[in-house]
């Protein structure tokens, strides 16, 4: 996907601001949420009225501690807030409460996959280090309204979840992959729902590239509030080919902060280094230094669900899943876990569970649910298993009778069309629609004796004898006839080879 | 009734009440027309809704009559500074900038007088974003001292000091940074007490400087002092900073003649007038004629507190007063253009001189490449000064000093030079740089002009200032003193 040269690398770094998903907002107690009318979810703390003061929203600290503990970081004993001063009418306070030099978390990594040569086939995975991550509030939205301007607090005082990576990232696929991983850790801790069309998710992307081999970073570029993970991967790709070509001409990076048209799909300057804003930065007197409790941190630890690749690792080499349907699997924690109680209910054949989960269940579901969901989404919609008609223990039902033979695997699916239709148990359909497989080797002997002496076959039965294997199919359609499509068809086929012998 | 009730104690106030011999309303109805008689001569209140006041009264009285009395402050006024909100009320900090705001909300305090029963009565004169200490900075009006109109009466909460030595209330509220309740009630010849830092919620409090800003009641007895201080401390989770009294006891008072109490060295020397060092130094005979252990301390920081002050007020200030920029609520400009340019009109028109000096000096210091030199090293400074004070306060109960070096000065005498301004809180500064609690308690006169004496304690030792002030103040004829006007 990079478009460098193989004599250039490019050095990606990224700050993810992430909406944590709270009631509340991070320092007032108005409650968030998307869709509102303009200014109605807001209070005086919000709209920094005189006389307000914040409050830590413990449930926003809480999420923060989690995603450390999801990303193996460390939970410093202590963390603290400071005041960014800039002003700008979307700001309420014209300050913008942050963490400077306490952040909630430090260190930790994401392990990322990369595509692999073919859908089939697993990716190169590698690990992606954080530097920090720290809890800050958004600010509200101006819009620009005929001769005046308009502001929106809604989303002022929102919980923002900055996190920020060391500069590990070498090509746009790697910065796409970390994103993808990083929404999957996210939203399965239910840390943040990352909905990116609600603009839970914005990416600052630096990019830097130099001479490969060279030990020395190059001078970076900012492109500030990218909303989806595209808009990263089209900004890498971009401005890696504008840099190698102004270095290529001769000419040298500006240190500066750029923007992104994504209908153009190019980035254009913002501001340069001399422009930087001076946001005098000092400790938040209204806060005071925020202890984390060690049970605090254990308590939290109890919630991290399993890794997203650990767990595609053990669908892989513990139950023999093929690669596809782990990866499927793994992306959506619900899914995952549907599978898990079905496979617990039938352990003997977690590949045939999840061939109907990851293919059949998902298909329906998702026509269901009338749409296949929003695009641009890190990791396929998850569906709503909450109005599943079936239930993992119908479903391991289901593929218990397909492998004890009392139905086929073309039976199956109609089966499991029904299912998913009523509701009920498969033994139930199998039983109401006599689907259940004839195996009566005596009956079927008999049958398949009686069909062998039809002369009507005759020409078949001197074909396959000649040595044409496929001619024996030809015996298969009247034997399915006479048992109303009812006999076992692997037992037909031996029977048929064994009086044909 | 024998006695003006303008005259009464709070305390006195609420006995006549509790045996129905008065009505909050006859209360109410008296200084009101105390206030139309008094209030255009002294300037103390920028605001009195009168229909307001006297619903309040009513429905006191109703509570009362009906038994359902909420304790000592049932139907008293108190009146309260323009920088402490009050629902329904003007919330404007004396300031052009807020001119037009109603408060939309209460403060903590105010939600504590109400459950107290007590009647929310007026707005009072302040400078600007208490920003100032001689209420000359407010865009209001002039306050003046009751005991010589030609004279200011101390700042910021000029007008909180001013109402209660001019027999307009009874009790007031008042907030302190740097000396702002404690040096007008030494002017005007009344009692102020600001609290250990994180006694008293803050919420609903303008801020100008938050790791200094304490809310404190303001009263013309000890007595008085106490009663409004109780009703006002307790825990409140709208402020991270307030504990309250709740989850750390106040230091038990103890026998006051058995009070140890510290000189700091040199302190009655730096250009403090002759006649408040007389004062000052009769209450120190005073205690020792009492039994209370005399001794020398030294503070050796002390000359440090005004410059580290200026640095840290300014530099919070800068940015608490950010938000002031017309967008939102306040005095919006005229002039429109972009909405940025908008905001900077709005606070070039709103601001007055005060305040912009000390944002700009705000921002110098906090401005990347001086932080270090100024904010980061005033910090330190801060932190030298309450190390020091803590330490002195481990061998004495309490640190006795004048409140202000010289008497009220002139109205305009010192205005054209801050820097001279500056000195007035030189005393008072350090309890808010180091937390602690102190009052100022009336001890003399400086010719026809009230001198008070200033006490510090270690954190949440108010009972201790109290039980100081109390058998001072019994011995002496301050309590419950008005200037006649």
């Amino acid at each position: 996907m990079s478009t460098s040269p193989s004599d250039w690398e490019v050095v990606i770094g990224l700050e993810v601001h992430v909406q944590l998903h709270t009631r509340a907002k991070v320092f007032a107690s108005s409650p968030w949420g998307f869709g509102k009318e303009p200014n109605e979810q807001v209070d005086p703390v919000v709209l920094g009225l005189p006389g307000t003061l914040p409050v830590v929203n413990r449930e926003a600290v809480e999420k923060s501690i989690l995603f450390g503990l999801v990303v193996g970081a460390e939970i410093p004993e202590r963390c603290a807030w400071d005041r960014k001063n800039y002003f700008y009418p979307d700001n309420p306070k014209n300050y913008q409460l942050t963490q400077k030099d306490f952040p909630i978390v430090v260190g930790g990594q994401v392990e990322i996959e990369l595509p692999g040569a073919s859908r089939n086939v697993m990716g190169e995975h590698k690990f992606i280090r954080i530097h920090h991550a720290h809890l800050e509030e958004d600010v509200g939205k101006l819009s620009h309204a005929g001769s005046g301007s308009l502001v929106d607090y809604n989303r002022a005082g929102v919980p923002l979840l900055e996190i920020v990576t060391e500069p590990d990232l070498r090509s746009s696929a790697e910065a796409e992959a970390f994103l993808r991983s990083l929404v999957a850790m996210l939203t399965q801790a239910g840390v943040a729902d990352c909905d990116m069309e609600k603009g839970q998710l914005r990416c600052d992307c630096n990019v830097s590239v130099r001479r490969r081999g060279a030990e020395k970073l190059g001078t970076r570029t900012e492109t500030k509030n990218l909303n989806s993970i595209s808009s990263v991967r089209d900004t890498v790709i971009y401005e890696t080919a504008r840099q190698i070509r102004e270095l290529e001409a001769g000419r040298s990076i500006t240190q500066e902060t750029r923007g992104w048209n994504a209908e153009l799909a190019r980035g254009y300057v913002l501001r340069d280094k001399e422009d930087a804003h001076d946001y005098r930065y000092f400790p938040d007197p209204d806060i005071p230094t925020l202890k984390i409790s060690r049970q605090t941190v254990t308590r939290l630890a109890k919630q991290v669900p399993e890794n997203l690749y650990d767990r595609q690792r053990r669908y892989v080499e513990k139950l023999g899943l093929p690669y596809t349907a782990a990866s499927v699997l793994v992306n959506d924690r619900a899914l995952a876990e549907w599978f898990e109680l079905a496979v617990a209910a039938h352990p003997t054949n977690p590949s045939g569970i999840a061939n109907l989960v990851a293919n059949d269940l998902l298909r329906d579901l998702a026509a269901s649910a009338g749409a296949a969901g929003s695009f641009d989404q890190a990791a396929p919609a998850p569906v709503s298993l909450a109005s599943c008609p079936i239930k993992p223990a119908q479903l391991a039902g289901l593929v218990k009778l397909t492998d004890d033979g009392v139905i086929s695997k073309q039976q199956a699916k109609e089966v499991f069309a029904e299912m998913f239709k009523s509701g009920q148990d498969a033994a139930a359909i199998v039983d109401a629609k006599g689907l259940r497989q004839n195996s009566d080797t005596g009956e079927l002997e008999k049958i398949v004796q009686e069909v062998i002496a039809d002369p009507a076959v005759a020409k078949s039965i001197a074909e396959y004898r000649a040595g044409n294997e496929k001619a024996i199919n030809a015996l298969k359609g009247p034997i399915m006839k006479r048992t109303q499509g009812k006999a076992n068809p692997v037992l037909i086929d031996q029977l048929l080879r064994k009086f044909l012998a | 009734m024998a006695d003006a009730l303008h005259t009464l104690s709070a305390a006195e106030l609420g006995r006549r009440l509790a045996a129905g011999t008065l009505t909050s309303r006859a209360l109410c109805e008296a200084l009101i027309v105390r206030y139309q008689a008094v209030n255009e001569k002294v300037g103390a209140f920028t605001h009195l809704d009168h229909v307001d006041v006297l619903a309040q009264a009513d429905a006191s009285d109703a509570r009362r009559k009906a038994g359902q009395g909420r304790g000592p402050l049932e139907g008293i006024p108190v009146a309260i500074k323009d920088n402490i909100a009050v629902k329904g009320q003007p919330l404007t900090c004396s300031s052009k900038m807020l001119a037009p705001l109603v408060s939309p909300y209460d403060s903590h305090v105010a939600e504590r007088l109400r459950a107290a029963g007590a009647i929310l009565y007026g707005r009072l004169n302040m400078d600007e974003f208490a920003m100032g200490s001689s209420t000359e900075n407010s865009a209001v009006r002039k306050t003046f001292n009751p005991w010589d109109l030609a004279r200011i009466p101390g700042g910021s909460s000029g007008g909180s000091a001013a109402a209660l030595a001019a027999g307009l209330v009874p009790l007031s509220l008042g907030s302190d940074t740097g000396g702002s309740i404690r040096q007008p009630a030494s002017h005007c010849g009344v009692v102020g007490l600001k609290p250990s830092y994180g006694l008293i919620s803050r919420f609903g409090l303008v801020a100008f400087a938050s790791s200094l800003d304490q809310i404190g009641p303001m009263a013309r007895s000890i007595e008085d002092c106490e009663l409004l201080l109780n009703a006002l401390a307790s825990a409140d989770a709208r402020d991270m900073t307030c504990f309250g009294p709740s989850d750390r006891t106040l230091t038990p008072a103890g026998e006051a003649k058995q009070l140890r109490i510290g000189i700091p060295k040199g302190f009655l020397g730096k250009g403090v007038a002759p006649e408040v060092a007389a004062a000052v130094n009769a209450a120190v005979e005073f205690y020792r004629a009492q039994g209370c252990a005399i001794s020398e301390v030294e503070l050796p920081s002390a000359d440090l507190a005004v410059p580290t002050y200026y640095v840290v007020a300014t530099a919070e200030a800068s940015s608490n007063l950010g938000r002031y920029d017309g967008v939102r609520y306040g005095h919006r400009s005229a002039s429109a253009g972009t909405p940025v340019e908008m905001m900077t009109a709005s606070r070039s028109e709103g601001f007055g001189p005060e305040v912009k000096r000390r944002i700009l000096l705000g921002t110098f210091v906090l401005s990347a490449g001086y932080a270090d030199a100024y904010y980061v090293r005033a910090l330190r400074a801060r932190a030298k000064i309450r190390a020091e004070y803590l330490a002195a306060l481990a061998g004495v109960d309490v640190l006795l000093t004048p409140t202000v070096p010289t008497p009220a000065f002139k109205v305009g005498e010192k205005a054209s030079d801050p820097l001279q301004l500056y000195l007035e809180d030189i005393f008072t500064i350090p309890a808010n740089l180091a937390g602690l609690p102190a009052i100022s308690v009336p001890c003399g006169k400086s010719g026809h002009l009230p001198v008070g004496f200033h006490l510090v304690g270690a954190p949440l030792s108010e009972a201790k200032l109290l039980a100081a002030g109390r058998l001072f103040e019994a011995a002496h004829g301050f309590a419950h003193q008005q200037a006649a006007l």
